[in-house]
């Protein structure tokens, strides 16, 4: 069947709310964990962390990024004490966290894990208002908060009453985000959250995440190993390199531009300069494209964008000779959909049409005309002229 | 199957419903004991994850002990009564409900237990309120296991002249009385059935549903 | 210990007879087994009335099971066969679980590949499913093992031989040296069949050990 894939799936590049790029004077920031010269030596030697120096600011996503083997988890797990550092200062709101109890400590830090960790014997609800019962809220006020959270992270309230097994892998990944929030802690701390999860669903997870940061304004610490999410979700990205180093600290147009080294180079990829795109708006020319609807009699001059009643895009109609009647067989399937979010966006729908010619569409889906590819690089040619490219 | 029908064999002090309710409480309060001396030694060390090699080796050697022996030592050592018996037979329960306690709590999914201690419970709360009744059907599965043997084995204690079923059995060799044998075999057996069908009732009561198998329709 | 020592012959004695009871129900109970198992691990429907049938099995005490089978098969009460069938009994009736759960456990995508490569059935299983089942059963074996030498003694109630003759003869005598002497032969023989059938599973099977 031709056609368009469904819009959401097709096109997954969306910007997080506030502005890329702002300049930061380093006097207006808070710093919400801070870790001074941290080292975590384990007992067999290996050196899990190595003299880290790191700041994350308030009411950011900072990613931790890195292969496997890199120290980004242990550095995590050491901001709630699941591991104590070797030698070096943690300090969250400006206490050294070696001086709370763990308990008391991790009761005020929201933590999600991979695989959600949920509590298989106690219902959806009860998971939910696990932290608030161990902070001595009563009951009554605990079911309610847990209720109002688990609308809050797109879940029906007949979840509240299911147990952990009967929820799919992404629903169980909303409540364990649900639990972490639960008593409303100001920092979260994301242990490869999503890593357990299809690519479908994780994308979806993933902009959730960035819609609850936009209205919540939390401190998160997200733990990956997968750069293109790190690169998505992160305002700053942390790049550690096996051994425990830090290489790289800093927002994703930064890394992309400028790799610190070749480690961060071929880790952030070779294709970095069309990720690049992902973090770039500029206007790109809008060109008007012939349209036509099923079952209208037409003369296909040219590629032709065959749309339904709502004038959202089903398919191309090319190489008929004379008037035909529109058939939903003849459609040849079109590519991604551009809606205006950034360069990549623009570049990837003119690159994945069939007729080369990206389809522009508004937010109702509806087609407001087409972008081509050279228009694109040009774009991007200004936008460098413009010095709005780190070189 | 006669003497299991016969009227005046279920009256009196020498009657059946008697000796099924000597039996009975040999089983019961045997478990009892033994459900305190082993669950909280299981779930200590099932949680530390440290002596695991203690309960394994410690469970292997109690379950190679012949209860017969132990039954007759303990009779030679403190005298005739009901006390060899509780001897015997809580040595005989404490390793299934030992081990099945040990295997529970390990078997608790890594992630859930560092979930637990993440959320801000005390190792206290990660056991009673997340591994303990995580690791429920495995501490079930050793309780009803040695529930079942104490039932079996509660028979021999009237070798050393206590109550219980075990009475119809040896009184029945003694004047070769083959239908009481046989009354005190089926009688036992059907006991054993009964307290085991009990347990489960009781296991399905206690048992959180999102533990359960299958058949609620969940994923995993 | 001394009475072991000073009784060598009496002692070496009880124990062949001892050994004898208890392992040939073992190796009786086990080759029965491997068929219903097998069954067990195929058939939803088979489980459903094999496992069962097996826990009811467990519930005759012993006791009761060995004064029974001479009436029911018709030899004498002094036969060494009445302590031979209840534990073969018992045997078949813990190694059916055993051996399903074997089979059972052994990966789906091993037995796909080994299709897919043309084994025949019963070739499949022999070299296979069996092999890779091992770990699993000897688990069971050894717990049938260790069961059978320490109910063997429950004969003796009967008059049947083994170690359990030194406990009844211990009780009637006041003897409880002889009765310790038996207690610890029982255990002794336990442990070393327990790690024999241990050193035998390594033996037969290498690779289980072979990631670690």
């Amino acid at each position: 069947m031709p056609g368009y894939a469904e819009r959401v799936k097709v096109f997954g590049i969306y910007i997080q709310g506030g502005p890329i790029g702002v300049v930061v004077t380093t006097g207006g920031i808070r710093r919400v964990i801070e870790f001074r010269a941290v080292t975590k030596r384990f007992e067999d030697g290996t050196i899990a962390v190595d003299e880290l120096d790191l700041a994350v600011e308030a009411g950011t996503i900072t990613v931790f990024v890195g292969p496997s083997g890199c120290g980004k988890t242990t550095s995590l797990r050491m901001v709630n004490r699941m591991i104590d550092p070797t030698s070096g200062t943690i300090l969250v709101d400006g206490k050294d966290v070696l001086t709370v109890d763990p308990p008391t400590l991790r009761r005020g830090i929201g933590y999600v894990i991979q695989q959600a960790g949920l509590f298989p014997h106690r219902t959806v609800l009860d998971n939910i208002a696990t932290v608030p019962l161990l902070s001595g809220w009563d009951r009554r006020k605990a079911r309610t908060r847990a209720a109002e959270l688990l609308e809050i992270v797109g879940l029906d309230s007949n979840f509240g009453k299911r147990y952990p097994a009967q929820l799919s892998g992404g629903q169980q990944q909303r409540v364990g985000v649900a639990r972490a929030l639960a008593a409303d802690p100001p920092v979260l701390l994301m242990d490869e959250p999503f890593s357990a999860v299809d690519p479908v669903v994780r994308e979806d997870l993933q902009n959730e995440l960035l819609r609850l940061q936009a209205e919540l304004d939390k401190t998160i610490v997200f733990v990956t190993h997968d750069i293109d999410e790190a690169l998505k979700l992160g305002e700053r990205v942390a790049v550690f390199q096996t051994g425990g180093h830090l290489a790289q600290y800093a927002r994703p147009t930064e890394l992309l531009a400028a790799p610190a080294n070749d480690f961060v180079a071929s880790f952030v990829g070779r294709d970095r300069g069309y990720r690049t795109l992902t973090f770039l708006h500029a206007d790109v020319p809008v060109h008007p494209v012939t349209t036509a609807k099923l079952g209208e009699r037409i003369t296909v001059a040219d590629w032709t964008l065959v749309v339904d009643e709502q004038n959202r895009p089903k398919g191309w109609l090319s190489g008929v000779d004379g008037e035909v009647e529109v058939n939903e067989r003849d459609l040849i399937s079109g590519g991604s959909l551009y809606d205006g979010s950034s360069l990549r966006g623009a570049l990837d729908a003119a690159l994945s049409s069939p007729s080369a010619l990206g389809v522009v569409v508004d937010d109702a889906g509806a087609v407001t005309g087409v972008v081509r590819a050279d228009d694109v690089i040009q774009a991007l040619a200004k936008a460098r002229a413009a010095g709005e490219v780190p070189k | 199957m006669g003497w299991l029908f016969d009227p005046a064999n279920w009256s009196g002090s020498t009657g059946i419903p008697l000796r099924l309710l000597e039996h009975l409480g040999y089983t019961l309060l045997t478990l009892v004991i033994a459900a305190l001396i082993a669950i909280p030694l299981g779930a200590f060390v099932g949680h530390t994850g440290k002596g695991g090699f203690v309960i394994v080796g410690l469970s292997n050697a109690l379950r190679a002990l012949p209860t017969t022996a132990v039954l007759i030592l303990v009779v030679l050592w403190a005298g005739l009564g009901d006390f060899p018996v509780y001897v015997a037979l809580v040595l005989l329960a404490i390793p299934p409900i030992m081990a099945g306690t040990y295997a529970g709590v390990r078997a608790v999914d890594p992630v859930t237990v560092d979930a637990a201690r993440g959320v801000g419970m005390r190792e206290s709360g990660v056991l009673l309120q997340v591994e303990i009744p995580n690791a429920l059907p495995l501490i079930y599965g050793g309780f009803r296991g040695a529930a079942l043997q104490v039932v079996a084995t509660a028979t021999i204690a009237a070798y050393t002249g206590a109550g219980g079923l075990g009475r119809l059995v040896f009184d029945g060799l003694a004047l070769q009385d083959f239908g009481q044998m046989l009354a005190g075999a089926v009688l036992v057996a059907l006991l054993a059935v009964l307290v085991d069908l009990g347990f489960a009732g009781l296991q399905k009561l206690t048992v959180s549903p999102g533990l359960r198998p299958v058949g609620t329709g969940g994923k995993r | 210990m001394t009475w072991i020592f000073e009784n060598w012959e009496r002692f070496w004695e009880v124990t062949g007879v001892h050994l004898r009871l208890s392992v040939v129900p073992v190796l009786i109970g086990f080759l029965l087994a491997i068929p219903f198992g097998w069954w067990a691990s195929r058939s939803q429907r088979a489980r459903a009335v094999l496992f069962p049938f097996a826990n009811v099995l467990f519930t005759i005490p012993s006791i009761a099971l060995i004064v029974i089978t001479p009436v029911l098969i018709g030899v004498k009460i002094l036969d060494e066969i009445n302590v031979i069938v209840p534990l073969t009994v018992y045997t078949v009736a813990l190694m059916i679980r055993s051996v399903a759960d074997a089979l059972s456990a052994v990966p789906g995508n091993v037995i796909a590949a080994a299709n897919a490569m043309g084994f025949r059935p019963l070739r499949r299983f022999l070299t296979v499913d069996f092999p890779l089942a091992l770990p699993v059963t000897i688990a069971g074996l050894r717990v049938a093992t260790v069961s059978n030498i320490s109910m063997v003694s429950v004969g003796a109630l009967v008059g049947l031989g083994g170690y359990g003759q030194l406990f009844t003869e211990g009780y009637q005598t006041d003897h409880t040296e002889k009765v310790l002497a038996g207690l610890i032969g029982t255990v002794v023989l336990a442990v070393l069949a327990d790690g024999l059938l241990l050193l035998i599973g390594r033996l037969l099977t290498p690779w289980a050990r072979a990631g670690r």
